[in-house]
């Protein structure tokens, strides 16, 4: 039970190309809006043709555009969650969900154990219109697993609904999930919404794939730039290897790796909330001019400025427990440091 | 009173519109799907009967369908049929004439149809027609049934057109606006009021029923 797909599309000056294989797991499509996540979802249902390539599942060519296979997606077998749930919105939540029973003689019978299991029976004679968010996504989900489906297809499936709302049906669609046996493509641009629901990661940068990879290796070893920034980092500068030690550039700093420094390193990163106030003799350590601190829900970030930084350069941002940042006796000037295995470096 | 033309208006108009209404949703679905350079040729020819003058399009239809034209002509050799000068010539002017209410009103309302539930029914499996016609053309409804009131009433009202294929021959191809002016050529201003009223209280009948309609549906909603 895998899916496998290899596709390259143009759209426009937009170039799809897109690799990847999936076991019968969740795997994470994680992208920015716009870098071609639904319109890889689009060419595994078949709703668009792919320029080339091919898609095969469970060991069925679904495309091949060598051999010239290109399944209408009828015969796919694929379970599409659209981002607005597209309910037919002229029949009830019954009908809807009864007209993706295929066996004609079982549709009855199908549709009232689905009801129940997705407990729809309060609404099962309403329109979709009269529906919450969360019952709308429960009916969708009930009509897409009465079509039988080999693999299932989410995109961004709480993106209709309000951040309240969002994290009891996540738990909900976690234990649908758990049920179905096969694949599960999940398109997200939110990495804690992958990281509490997928098993492994395949990160789309602008239309094109990165190696799938485990959810640990991306928020502790991205491998490319915008990975990390999609994985939630959010300090990046110009780096230039020194044996075990990088020098910053753009700050002015040199930091110590622990261990030697590929060539061909250009860039660091390091996530915010790993700069932290610096021990007396910590290693690492640099003094930082504040220049702006906000106010978060839980924490205080905090915009700091290294003292040798040069004009232009990018601020340097920290992220503390409110607490913590009250406690500290002088808040204008600090010294903050990061401790070597906290330091991602990027080669593009 | 002879009703006559009352029932050949009616008549002519009720058929009319259903041919319209197959023909223009038919153009209204094709057309939507082709390369917009396409698109934009054929929705002008498509759409220029409703700005042409009804003697233009009359005077087009006898050029094509005259006893003495090919194809006029081909009718009458091989069905012994006439096309023009019998009440169901005045068929072909209206469909002519109301096409492109039809097929305007219909493409607005696929155009704001949302595609992904066309999607979402074929990847459950479902033929492109069942999603075509259970559930475009119900989500469409009030768009086709908008196009549908205004291409009747055009045909209800035809007059240039009409006359010009069907002639005017009491209890024969008669209609409603062409017995107007011939009452009033004639000079029987009583019998052109007469239908006058008649027509007036048809369309006011007749938009009534609409609004009806349409606040029935917003009440449904």
């Amino acid at each position: 039970m895998a899916l496998s797909v290899d596709i390259q599309k143009q759209l426009g000056s937009f170039c799809l190309q897109v690799r990847f294989e999936a076991g019968d797991e969740r795997l994470a499509l994680l992208g920015a809006s716009g870098c071609g996540k639904s319109v890889t979802l689009r060419c595994v249902a078949g709703i668009l043709t792919p320029d080339e390539g091919r898609v095969v599942l469970d060991g069925v060519t679904l495309f091949d555009s060598a051999a010239k296979i290109d399944l209408p997606p009828q015969r796919r077998k694929v379970g599409y969650l659209f981002q607005q749930y597209a309910l037919f919105p002229n029949m009830t939540v019954a009908q809807n969900i009864a007209a993706a029973v295929r066996d004609r003689s079982a549709r009855e019978e199908t549709v009232s154990r689905l009801v129940r299991r997705f407990r729809l029976e309060g609404v099962s004679r309403q329109k979709p219109g009269q529906l919450s968010g969360g019952q709308q996504q429960r009916a969708a989900l009930a009509r897409i697993l009465a079509s039988e489906p080999r693999t299932l297809l989410l995109d961004e499936p709480f993106s209709a609904l309000d951040s309240y709302l969002k994290y009891q049906l996540e738990l909900e669609l976690m234990e649908t999930l758990d049920q179905f046996s096969g694949t599960v493509l999940w398109v997200s641009h939110d990495r804690g919404e992958v990281f509490r629901s997928c098993q492994r990661v395949c990160v789309i940068d602008r239309g094109q794939s990165c190696p799938v990879q485990d959810l640990s290796q991306l928020f502790h070893n991205p491998g490319t730039e915008s990975a990390a920034r999609l994985s939630g980092c959010k300090n990046f500068a110009g780096a230039v290897p020194q044996g075990e030690r990088i020098f910053l550039p753009e700050w002015n700093l040199t930091l110590d790796w622990a261990r030697p420094v590929p060539e061909g390193i250009i860039r660091m990163g390091v996530r915010a909330h790993f700069v932290h106030i610096a021990e007396p003799g910590e290693q690492n350590a640099f003094p930082c001019q504040v220049t702006r601190v906000v106010e978060d829900v839980f924490n205080t970030v905090v915009i700091l400025r290294p003292e040798g930084a040069v004009p232009g350069a990018p601020p340097l941002r920290m992220e503390l427990d409110k607490m913590a940042w009250r406690a500290l006796p002088a808040r204008e000037r600090i010294t903050v440091s990061i401790e070597p295995r906290d330091i991602l470096l990027f080669e593009e | 009173m002879d009703w006559y033309p009352l029932l050949n208006s009616l008549r002519i108009a009720a058929i009319s519109t259903g041919i319209v209404f197959f023909l223009g949703i038919a153009a209204a679905h094709w057309i939507a799907k082709l390369p917009r350079t396409v698109k934009g040729v054929l929705d002008v020819a498509l759409t220029l009967p409703l700005v042409l003058p009804p003697t233009v399009v009359g005077w087009l239809l006898l050029l094509l369908l005259g006893p003495k034209r090919p194809l006029g002509a081909w009718v009458q050799s091989v069905f012994g049929l006439r096309l023009v000068m019998t009440w169901q010539s005045a068929i072909f002017a209206t469909v002519v004439v109301s096409f492109p209410l039809m097929y305007r009103t219909a493409r607005g309302a696929f155009e704001s149809f949302d595609k992904n539930l066309a999607d979402a029914g074929r990847t459950l499996g479902r033929s492109n027609s069942w999603v075509f016609w259970r559930v475009q053309m119900p989500c469409c409804k009030q768009g086709i049934l908008a196009g549908m009131v205004l291409a009747f009433a055009r045909a209800l009202g035809e007059y240039g057109a009409t006359s010009m294929v069907a002639g005017y021959t009491p209890g024969r191809t008669a209609t409603i606006s062409t017995t107007v002016y011939q009452l009033w050529r004639t000079g029987d201003d009583a019998g052109a009021l007469g239908w006058v009223l008649v027509n007036i209280a048809l369309s006011a009948a007749f938009l009534l029923a609409i609004n009806l309609l349409e606040s029935r549906q917003r009440e449904r909603r």
